[in-house]
């Protein structure tokens, strides 16, 4: 019975949450082939520690490969090394769509001559074929696609929060993949940057977003939904395009269909008026608050809850009423 | 993209009717960066490459009007779903073009993939980084950063190389007056293009099942308790 691959990602040390999606994504569609889930878990010395954490969310093999030029990302050397791996009669090569995993999924897809999905929400088994659902045109329309299956794996980038990490134990066997070549002698280099604030929640493990918009007026205003973010206690911080377009926060902090898409337990939108970019980015949160002055604005034909008013004076009184509540346990 | 779609009776496109074609927003910025380089280096030329119907020669013309030297038109009156099929034409096309960098946009916003720059790079055997959020290169060197969930990473590489660009790196200049008229005098190439097996179809295209209308629970901040109340009791997520 065909098995398949899947790759943990770790980052400084520690094991991405997007792994665990991963696994489980691998997991379910394992059980679908009637084979089973192997992870290839690669990074520094000692990151087969890892290996249990995988065996909890289903994996049944952790092909570990710990070397000191696996510890940064190594773009080239482990597409090299996924690739390898998968040419073991695997149906569907799975890849986190992190960041990095959006850069290594094409490669090991060119480097096996193999068809990708990109950006799936949702993955089964069709005969042959997968299937797989995928957000198009910026959101506003959803394609389901069929990957006809070829002579090698299909690879599959999964989007991040589309697939619930679940616990299915399992005593994971741990093999050693040994990389073909020097993992040093690479022509793409690697360095991460430490982030500002290490004690940042990220947007992709945050049970809690809170988001600003052009409703802030000014970027110094943000310190109202850092605020908020901050009483929490759990809560990362995100933006909309046009207020990162204009520089007030970065990037990286973008929530949209161009930039990250979230899907929180809690996601409050403060003067956001919901552009369909924007809603494409956080429509799968669970519950969605938003605070706008202007009651006609889209964002509160998403909302579960909507306060109309103010964000200079809405959005301190929830600070307050948050920080209150929580003082009460 | 502020357009309400509808689904084409085939049920596995969009209606088309009406739509205007644009340069997606990543080639775009890829576009000015190209140019920037080149502005800056004093020599060399822009190469603009697109593949699909008749409709991608206006996109070629646009980058040509913002200041692209030439123009390369893979034509295919249908664009298969299929990332890996279009990797493969744009490969061929570029294989033997001597090119000191060929930079992609990080994603089309249609079909919104992101997987052909890095595919293409890994076809042609060449370094490749996708989502440069900042790009420079020098001495035959490459440097970019690349941002991650909650960090970034600073990336090397030697040139030749394949890069896909990230947003906010550049924002795309307007075509001057006299860029439009120049560019209709730049030359223009079109040919069939050699797309690869195709092996991803799309079975249907729907739109996104609305979210259950929400309410308005009140004005200003006297709504607050209410709200707080609401997500602790219904929603149950404080």
């Amino acid at each position: 019975m065909p098995s398949v691959l899947t790759y943990a990602e770790v980052r400084g040390g520690d094991l991405r949450k997007i792994s665990l999606e991963a696994a489980s994504a691998a997991r379910a569609l394992a059980d679908a082939y009637g084979g089973e889930a192997h992870v290839i878990l690669s990074g520094g010395p000692g990151v087969g520690a890892h290996a249990g954490a995988l065996g909890e969310h289903g994996a049944d093999v952790a092909f570990v490969s710990e070397h000191a030029a696996f510890a940064q990302y190594n773009p080239e050397a482990l597409s090299a090394l996924v690739a390898e791996r998968a040419r073991n009669g695997y149906a569907a090569v799975l890849i986190g769509g992190s960041a990095r995993g959006k850069d290594l999924a094409p490669r090991v897809a060119a480097k096996l001559g193999a068809a990708i999905l990109s950006d799936v929400t949702a993955l089964a088994r069709d005969g042959d074929a997968l299937v797989a659902t995928h957000p198009v045109y910026t959101g506003k329309v959803t394609a389901t696609l069929r990957l006809t299956a070829g002579s090698g794996p299909a690879v599959v980038s999964l989007r991040p929060g589309a697939f619930t990490a679940a616990p299915a134990p399992r005593t994971v066997r741990i093999e050693t993949a040994a990389p073909s070549g020097d993992p040093s002698a690479v022509r793409v280099q690697v360095k991460e940057t430490p982030s500002v604030d290490s004690r940042k929640l990220d947007l992709a493990e945050a049970p809690v977003i809170v988001s600003g918009g052009r409703g802030l007026k000014a970027a110094e205003n943000f310190k109202l939904v850092e605020d908020l973010a901050a009483a929490f206690g759990n809560a990362a911080v995100g933006a909309t395009r046009a207020v990162t377009d204009d520089g007030w926060r970065p990037h990286s902090d973008q929530i949209g269909q161009t930039g990250r898409q979230v899907s929180p337990a809690l996601y409050v939108a403060v003067g956001i008026s919901g552009a369909i970019q924007h809603i494409a980015g956080m429509r799968a949160s669970r519950c969605i608050v938003a605070i706008n002055k202007d009651a006609e604005a889209p964002i509160f034909k998403v909302a579960d809850y909507g306060i109309v008013g103010d964000v200079f004076e809405v959005v301190p009184a929830l600070t307050a009423a948050i920080r209150a509540q929580r003082a009460k346990g | 993209m502020d357009v309400k779609f509808r689904i084409a009776a085939s049920g596995n496109a969009v209606d088309e009717t009406g739509l205007k074609w644009d340069m997606s927003d990543f080639d775009g910025y890829a576009v000015e960066i190209a140019l920037q380089m080149i502005e800056k280096l004093g020599t060399g030329e822009v190469v603009v490459i697109s593949l699909g119907p008749d409709a991608a020669q206006e996109v070629l013309r646009k980058a040509l009007s913002m200041g692209a030297t030439r123009a390369v038109h893979l034509k295919s009156d249908t664009v298969p779903f299929d990332s890996a099929a279009i990797a493969t034409a744009l490969a061929a096309e570029l294989k033997d073009g001597g090119y000191d960098l060929i930079m992609f946009g990080k994603m089309a916003i249609d079909s919104a993939s992101g997987a052909i720059g890095a595919m293409v790079g890994e076809m042609l055997g060449l370094p490749t980084v996708h989502g440069c959020a900042t790009l420079e290169v020098a001495n035959g060197k490459g440097f970019a950063r690349r941002e991650l969930e909650g960090g970034a990473e600073e990336v090397t590489f030697p040139l030749p190389a394949v890069v896909t660009i990230d947003e906010g790196i550049a924002r795309p200049r307007y075509p001057s007056l006299k860029g439009i008229m120049a560019a209709k005098k730049k030359p223009m190439e079109s040919k069939p293009a050699q797309l690869g097996a195709v092996r991803v179809t799309v079975d249907a295209m729907a739109l996104p099942a609305e979210r259950a209308a929400g309410r308005i629970i009140g004005e200003g901040a006297a709504a607050v308790p209410e709200l707080v109340r609401l997500l602790q009791t219904e929603a149950k997520v404080l």
